[in-house]
């Protein structure tokens, strides 16, 4: 348990010590740069917003790689389920013009979770009665999700007003997202934290997070207890599809209110390195997901105080996502764990 | 010059400081409406030889004002990032403008900040404010189109095959009228003239830009233009193929020595340094800008080598039959590439007539389809 | 200037030919960096982050120094110093190299717009393409036949390393790693230190196939130069399961199906745009799911491959 936090810790300070050094060597002041990280990611309530709102959609997109991941298979293509999440509830908002809210927003939400969860249990499908591996097999589909998007958006189904990217028609303003009273960040981030404690109580207290967790330790041990390895597969794709295809729904509905390209800014991406930041542990996902939104929300201030470039930040992450997935290597070490590792496969 | 306006920023903050500490309210005051802080935000690289750079260079001729600073943020996506952008500049930098200068950034972004922000002023390139919306915004846009229409006529002069081409981006209206404003100036030289366009299907693709200007080529197009982020990798694309090419935005002339024709250019900082001395003077400031040629919001780069003495004088005439009004690009009857009439005969459309910012179709002549 | 007779139909087969060469190369570059890494057993997705990082060390080299050579030399340099980084992070016991992968992605990208900003605006020094099509009339075939020289090399490097895998020592050692770990070890052969050299010589093909796209084609440097470019050469090598002469078909077909769209556009097929340059993906999908099994792995993939669970 100690473990568990002081590993992290020890990571994150590296990885600061790292950057400031990087810092220091294009000629800032690092100790400066770390204040103003600071400021910018939690410094004030405004700060506090600015990281959870980049935080909101993560939690979400890393549970499409974090809930796969307790069956022991790798999702990388999170984009596409986000990207087709968002399609689907854009279309379902038009198609729902002129009903109650409630109705509209039930639908838009059903029709983001179930397009990204069809589009990742079909990756989880291929893998079980196929055999197609599953890392590649959803790269790819996102791939093909990039094209049908694109091909949507800036073709049958485009608003030719939309400025800049194309984008589907508006939704109707009554089927949009608000903010929480009192705290300028969106009721997104609210079912981002349900959604990873609801995955986290799932895993940890069900039968079927137990059956999961048993086949993702040994699948062997899984068939001969008679598991239904198929189900388990599609309904752990399905479940993990579902959250990305939330998180484009959200995105649609709370931000953008309409799916346009703006969608593909490569959340998805993030959302995969914070599931393995959090080691695949829902609960995990949401300080994770804190965390790589105060990285993301210094971003504006060290280009306004520092002269920094834009990319500062993207180094920043790089090199933060470098030292925490190494870090893994030390859970196996230290004097309690020795034992074991020599015994391990190593 | 950066060093210099590093230092008088330094001495400006202690000034600023030794004030706060004598009358500690009033001055403080006094002091912040000294300063004015001005935030620029991109959706690119500010040295991208195109949209991004010339928003840019603007801001950077606004930072030359006495007593303002200017702050800068680029590659924000048109996100709920872009609005917390805004709103840290406003509450961590106290800034009283913001320059928002991509087109996605204004629906719902700008509109939202706007509204919270009522002391704030946001200019915007490329969107249209209509009524009831904050009104402490500045929706800008310059008729880029007229340049295009002179960057047609060059091209209609220069071309032997009688087919152009256009690289552009996503289809949207005003990159269609650019289409049509670059086509239909080149048929003023000859209504046989036809454009082909390749679509790239996003803003900054140079693979696919420059796979575009050699499929161009290779059906006989001789002159392309494009709107894009950059004109950079189809002018010089164009160069290496030995046809003529057009820019935009930015001037690309250094980049193609033989085969570069004019750049139309939007210069963002005449009405930026306008509007800012007018803050200051307390008057208001309009809620919908349209620059062209009068106003210095449009300019021509220097025209390229290749140029013939013919097609300058014509390009110079249509220009100056723009500035006085007697040369309306749109007039009737102009067809659109399906033999539908979309502009009957008779009809003008005004540069800033709302008809022309819903364009959902391709003139006459124009090789493509308005959608993809 | 000319003028030029326009092609029509016949323009398109002409485009996707020598768009499968131009916009190919890279591909090519990159998906025989990365077989070599997987042969090795391990996949690197990182690919992305040294193609980019490749292409604005390429141009910055050949611009500060007026060669573009030595620009390839050193986006070469560039590429094997992330390789390195690769495979030091994942020789670490139980790191993920996918997850490795695609946060060197991230920090390599970053790195390279964050190094690159001066370099965005000037043009540089560009290689030198050979004109094949001297003896025609036709510009358009002269404009087609040009090839650079890097193409040329990536050709001479397909046999090579198909070679190389087969009868070197080296060769053998590397797919013996790749295949099984536990014949490795009892054989003695230092694995972490061969897939370092195979990671590193991936990096440097990777950063070479950058060079080309800011040195030759489109030739200039530009934070949306690569478009993921360096991750579809990834999937491109399972496409071409593991054989660096099906690398070449693989890359020409990707290069050319990238060729195509704007091709089929400038005569007159406008719809579908985007589903057109997505064929390659159908493709490899359906080659993916034809010679998977579920009783066994990938055909031809190394055993190592953590595809291969």
């Amino acid at each position: 348990m100690i473990r568990a936090i002081a590993i992290p810790l020890f990571a994150i300070g590296l990885a600061m010590a790292l950057f400031g050094l990087f810092v220091a060597a294009v000629g800032a002041d690092p100790f400066a740069v770390y204040a103003s990280i600071y400021r910018a990611a939690f410094g004030s309530m405004f700060s506090w917003e600015n990281t959870l709102v980049r935080a909101a959609p993560l939690m979400l997109i890393a549970l499409c790689t974090a809930i796969p991941a307790q069956m022991g298979l790798l999702v990388i293509g999170n984009e596409g389920a986000v990207m087709l999440g968002g399609l689907a509830a854009a279309s379902a908002g038009l198609l729902l013009t002129g009903f109650a809210a409630p109705i509209g927003m039930l639908g838009m939400a059903l029709a983001g979770i179930v397009a990204g969860g069809l589009f990742i249990a079909a990756v989880g499908a291929l893998r079980h009665w196929r055999g197609v591996n599953e890392t590649i097999s959803s790269l790819l589909m996102a791939f093909l999700a990039f094209a049908v998007f694109d091909h949507l958006v800036q073709g049958p189904l485009r608003d030719p007003s939309t400025f800049n990217y194309p984008g589907t028609y508006p939704i109707d303003d009554a089927f949009r997202i608000g903010m929480i009273p009192g705290f300028e960040v969106h009721w997104g981030l609210v079912i981002g934290i349900v959604a990873c404690v609801l995955a986290w109580l799932l895993i940890r207290y069900s039968t079927f997070g137990f059956a999961l967790r048993i086949c993702g330790n040994n699948l062997r041990v899984g068939q001969m207890a008679g598991l239904p390895i198929g189900r388990l597969v599609l309904i752990s794709c399905g479940l993990g599809g579902g959250a990305a295809g939330l998180a484009g729904t959200i995105e649609v509905a709370a931000v953008l209110d309409r799916a346009s390209s703006a969608l593909h800014v490569g959340y998805g991406w993030s959302g995969i390195l914070v599931s393995f930041i959090a080691r695949h542990n829902p609960i995990a996902i949401i300080p994770a997901a804190i965390a790589l939104g105060g990285i993301r929300a210094s971003g504006g201030l060290l280009q306004r105080s520092h002269d920094l470039p834009d990319a500062t930040v993207l180094v920043f992450e790089g090199i933060v996502f470098l030292v925490v997935l190494w870090s893994e290597t030390l859970y196996g070490r230290g004097p309690i764990f020795r034992l074991r590792a020599r015994h391990g496969n190593n | 010059m950066k060093n210099f306006s590093r230092i008088s920023r330094r001495g400006l903050m202690r000034s600023t400081a030794a004030a706060a500490a004598s009358l500690p309210l009033i001055s403080r005051l006094a002091a912040a409406e000294d300063e004015l802080v001005c935030g620029g935000i991109y959706v690119g690289a500010k040295d991208d030889y195109g949209y991004n750079q010339g928003q840019a260079v603007a801001v950077a001729k606004v930072a030359e004002i006495p007593n303002v600073r200017v702050i800068e943020e680029a590659m924000v996506p048109e996100t709920a990032e872009v609005q917390k952008t805004m709103q840290s500049m406003i509450e961590l930098d106290g800034a009283k403008v913001i320059f928002a200068t991509s087109y996605g950034y204004y629906d719902p972004h700008v509109l939202e900040m706007a509204a919270k922000y009522p002391d704030v002023h946001f200019f915007h390139c490329g969107g249209w404010w209509e009524e009831g919306q904050p009104t402490n915004i500045t929706a800008y846009w310059a008729n880029v189109d007229h340049g295009q229409y002179i960057n047609g006529i060059l091209a209609g002069h220069q071309t032997q095959t009688g087919k152009l081409g256009f690289v552009p981006a996503v289809p949207i209206p005003v990159l269609l009228r650019a289409i049509n404003s670059f086509t239909l100036g080149a048929q003023s030289v000859n209504p046989d003239i036809t454009t082909q366009i390749i679509w790239t299907g996003d803003w900054n693709v140079p693979v696919k830009e420059a796979e575009a200007v050699n499929s161009l080529a290779d059906q006989g197009c001789d002159v392309v233009s494009c709107d894009l982020d950059s004109p950079k990798v189809v002018v010089e694309t164009a160069e290496r193929r030995g046809i003529y090419s057009c820019g935009v935005y930015a001037d690309q002339s250094a980049l193609a020595p033989n085969g570069f024709l004019a750049s139309a250019i939007g210069d963002w900082s005449v009405l930026f340094i306008e509007s800012i001395e007018k803050m200051r003077a307390g008057e208001p400031l309009p809620n919908s800008v349209l620059g062209g040629f009068a106003d210095g919001m449009v300019k021509m780069s220097e025209y390229g080598p290749a140029v013939s003495a013919e097609a300058r004088a014509a390009a110079d005439a249509a220009r100056a039959g723009i500035l006085d009004g007697s040369l309306e690009i749109y007039t009737g009857e102009i067809k659109d590439n399906n033999g539908n009439v979309v502009v009957p005969a008779g009809t003008t459309y005004s540069y800033d007539d709302p008809f022309l910012e819903q364009i959902d179709w391709l003139a006459e002549g124009v090789i493509g389809s308005p959608t993809i | 200037m000319e003028t030029t007779e326009a092609l029509g139909w016949i323009g398109v087969p002409l485009a996707v030919l020598s768009g499968a060469i131009r916009v190919g190369t890279p591909f090519l570059y990159v998906s025989l960096g990365e077989c070599i890494t997987e042969k090795g057993g391990r996949i690197n997705v990182g690919q992305e982050g040294i193609l980019v990082m490749g292409a604005m060390v390429g141009f910055a080299v050949s611009y500060l120094s007026g060669s573009p050579w030595l620009g390839v030399l050193a986006a070469a340099g560039a590429g094997s110093l992330l390789g390195m980084m690769h495979a030091l992070f994942c020789s670490a016991r139980r790191v993920n190299d996918i997850a490795i992968g695609i946060a060197l992605m991230l920090f390599g990208s970053g790195l390279a717009f964050f190094f690159g900003k001066p370099f965005l605006n000037p043009s540089a020094p560009q290689l030198p393409a050979i004109p094949f099509g001297w003896w025609s009339d036709s510009p358009q075939i002269r404009s087609a036949l040009e090839i650079n020289l890097l193409f040329i090399i990536g050709l001479g490097l397909v046999p090579l390393i198909s070679w190389g895998f087969r009868y070197t020592r080296w060769g053998l050692m590397l797919r013996t790693v790749g295949d099984s770990r536990d014949a490795a070890l009892s054989l003695g052969i230092p694995i972490n230190r061969v897939r370092l050299v195979a990671t590193m010589l991936g990096g440097a093909l990777s950063g070479i196939g950058g060079a080309f796209l800011s040195l030759y084609y489109p030739g200039s440097w530009n934070e949306g130069l690569s478009s993921l470019q360096g991750l579809m050469a990834v999937v491109l090598v399972i496409f071409a399961r593991w054989d660096p002469v099906r690398c070449l078909w693989a890359a020409l077909l990707f290069g050319g199906a990238g060729a195509l769209a704007p091709a089929l556009q400038s005569v007159g097929v406008t719809t579908g745009y985007q589903l057109i340059a997505a064929a390659p993906y159908v493709l490899t999908l359906a080659i993916m799911i034809m010679t998977s099994s579920p009783r066994r792995g990938l055909v031809g993939a190394p055993g190592e491959l953590v595809l291969n669970r």
